[in-house]
């Protein structure tokens, strides 16, 4: 065999001299800058071990799956993420999309939701039921999961400062459906780092957020033990500009700043390490997001076990949620945005996602519409039946150039978590403005080569036409505000006032001392107490998180 | 406008919207082209936003919006300006917002509206023709 190699290794370079070198071509390279050879082969994988780096499926190190079977024993769970307007509409889209035969709902919630404001708050008007649905108190909660019997769901919810909360609210629905909270399916993000850098929805300062985060952990490992208790999200620093390997890099520095909490919170690594789960974005470079995958399987396998000690093999598998890239979505020619989901969505699956959300061609323009909504998950369902890509396991290991791509971005990623190990950690490393700033440099360089026409985007900078209005968007009605604040008024006359006092009275007791804040947070919330009040609560107690604005 | 005076910017996100990163490249794009840029950070109130615009004495004012909530923003702004006598301020909306309430907004007195794709040349250029104008 190593002859072998040797001899294609001399038949390559004889092949780039005498042949390729005979042709002009172009010169490619990755966003953060790995020059792409014109051709892989077996020499580029020639050092990789397979048993120890590739392995297989559903087996440490996890490279080309973490399940044995993968999508011929279960397909990935299909959501969109949705959610706009009222509670009502929110339930109606849900049921729509369900008989569309989604498998999984992903709530998204407003801004003033997300930001613990109810509607009547100065600060969330104009903004009630824009970005998602509004949620002041459990009858929002029970309303939105009308008729959606939660045992035979998996709900994700992307709240994050308030997790702790709309946990509870969810908790308190399937109380009254008369489910037991263990039989509970889900994920709430709950990653309040990567609000700090990038998506602006925090609320408190790093502490006790980080304690909430650890409460929610040690509540759910003994009483909700299949709920995913965090949802470490790469997604918006992708948004925000950051490259493939920034993106792994950035969100495991934030998850190693989680169980390092966890663990000083003296919780057992292998109780909660089995429910952290992901949130990626799967952009356009086809390849490399395969690779992008393959290689974080790898790595936080490899963090588990050698940095934390984790023996639970579930502790050292890494499963993903991801989501089609919002930002590479074109407000210009939008139909061409079907076929970029298409291809994000196919790159999704070849690098293995448990779960996935495909972006609907619109987005660039408004929310989703019914119509473009089931054209994404139909996109899925033709990707899952017709295809051929689930019919077997990690389809493109290896691919030459996979292969090599899959180890130079992890090497790549370790570059960075040792870099912000020096700077002390994720949560310091933002607080000096490092990881923010690395993100920005990578907004700018990519918009300076959309400018430039170093990089092609289609009807953007090349082929672009003169186009008609879109016709036919989503608009959320404008008096959902209004409908909403009436709502809340009318709550606060019919609950038991009394209660509500009582219940925020122990809520301040314990936020003061240091015992878990989900018990008192479940019993304000099932007095109907609102997200308002128990979030203005806590902000008393615990202050408020000062946003930097460096540029 | 005095020519030896640099353009002042005042780059702003009303509302509780933190998704900046088009607000950034911007702020980065104009001060590139030897403008001189302020940047407020997120979830500003309208009332902080033409606090600073005053404070900081600028020549045009860019906010930026992608949570759909310019319609009740966009309007308060232009309201708090005018109070408080900065009705000449060149004021130029971007982000998401759909091409049916651009009008209503241009009624208000923002000049221009920049979706998504406009490459910041377009709005340089724009900045300079209309200040020089002014």
């Amino acid at each position: 065999m190593e002859e072998d190699i040797e001899k294609i290794r001399e038949e390559t370079k004889r092949w780039n001299r005498d042949c390729l070198g005979k042709h002009t071509f172009r010169k490619s390279e990755t966003d953060w800058g790995l020059e792409i050879k014109p051709l892989y082969t077996v020499d580029d994988i020639r050092d990789i071990n397979y048993l120890e780096e590739i392995g297989f499926p559903g087996e440490y190190p996890f490279t080309r799956a973490p399940h044995p079977s993968m999508y011929l024993g279960k397909l990935w769970t299909m959501r969109q993420y949705s959610g706009y307007g009222s509670a009502e509409e929110t339930n109606k889209r849900y049921k729509y999309l369900l008989e569309q035969g989604q498998t999984g709902l992903s709530v998204a919630f407003d801004l003033p939701t997300q930001i613990g404001y109810d509607s009547d708050h100065p600060l969330s008007q104009g903004e009630v039921g824009k970005v998602g649905v509004a949620v002041d108190s459990l009858a929002d909660m029970e309303t939105i999961f009308n008729g959606l019997p939660l045992d035979k769901l998996s709900t994700s919810m992307t709240i994050n400062a308030p997790a702790a909360i709309l946990l509870a609210m969810y908790l308190a629905v399937a109380e009254k459906q008369r489910i037991a909270t263990e039989k509970l399916n889900g994920t709430i993000q709950n990653d309040i780092l990567k609000e700090y850098t990038v998506r602006g929805t925090y609320i408190f300062p790093v502490g006790p957020s980080l304690r909430l985060i650890t409460d929610i952990f040690e509540y759910c490992s003994k009483h909700v033990p299949k709920w995913n208790t965090i949802n470490v999200a790469g997604y918006h620093m992708r948004e925000a500009g950051a490259t493939a390997v920034q993106e792994i890099a950035f969100t495991f520095a934030d998850a190693i700043e989680y169980v390092n909490a966890g663990i000083k919170a003296g919780l057992r690594v292998d109780d909660f390490a089995p429910r952290i789960s992901w949130i990626f974005n799967t952009h356009n470079n086809f390849f490399e997001e395969v690779a992008k995958y393959r290689a974080a399987r790898r790595l936080w396998a490899k963090i588990m076990k050698e940095r934390f000690g984790a023996s639970d093999p579930r502790s050292w598998m890494f499963r993903f949620h991801t989501q089609t890239a919002g930002s590479a979505l074109t407000a210009q020619q939008p139909l061409n945005n079907v076929v970029r989901v298409a291809f994000q969505t196919l790159a999704a699956i070849l690098g293995g996602a448990q779960s996935l959300a495909s972006c609907s061609f619109d987005e660039a323009l408004a929310l989703p519409t019914e119509d473009s909504v089931r054209l994404s998950l139909r996109t899925q369902q033709i990707i899952a039946h017709e295809i051929g890509v689930t019919d077997t396991v990690d389809p493109m290991g290896g691919s030459f150039y996979i292969e090599s791509l899959t180890r130079k971005m992890e090497e790549k990623i370790i570059d960075y978590i040792n870099r912000i190990d020096e700077l002390g950690g994720a949560a310091a490393a933002i607080e000096k403005g490092y990881i923010q700033q690395e993100i920005q440099e990578s907004a700018y360089r990519y918009q300076k080569e959309v400018e430039s026409g170093k990089k092609v985007v289609v009807g953007v900078n090349s082929y672009q036409v003169e186009e008609p209005l879109p016709k036919g968007l989503l608009k959320v009605d404008p008096k959902v505000g209004a409908i909403q604040i009436k709502k809340l008024k009318e709550l606060k006359v019919a609950r038991d006032n009394q209660k509500v006092e009582s219940t925020l009275l122990a809520l301040r007791k314990t936020a003061e001392g240091n015992t878990n804040l989900m018990p008192p947070i479940l019993e304000a919330v099932k007095a109907y107490a609102t997200l308002g009040e128990i979030c203005g609560l806590l902000r008393e107690v615990f202050g408020e998180y000062e946003g930097t604005s460096a540029i | 406008m005095n020519q030896d005076r640099r353009i002042r910017v005042l780059v702003a996100k009303p509302g509780l919207d933190g998704h900046d990163r088009g607000a950034k490249v911007i702020a980065r794009a104009l001060r590139d082209s030897g403008m001189e840029v302020i940047y407020t950070g997120i979830r500003q109130t309208p009332e902080q936003i033409v606090d600073a615009a005053l404070q900081e004495d600028v020549d045009a004012l860019l906010l930026s919006i992608l949570s759909g909530a310019h319609g009740f923003l966009f309007p308060r702004i232009m309201e708090i300006l005018k109070e408080k006598g900065l009705g000449d301020i060149l004021v130029l909306g971007g982000g998401i917002i759909p091409e049916d309430d651009v009008p209503e907004l241009k009624k208000l007195g923002i000049s221009e509206i920049f979706g998504p794709g406009m490459s910041s040349q377009t709005l340089i250029n724009y900045i300079r023709e209309n200040l020089s104008q002014g």
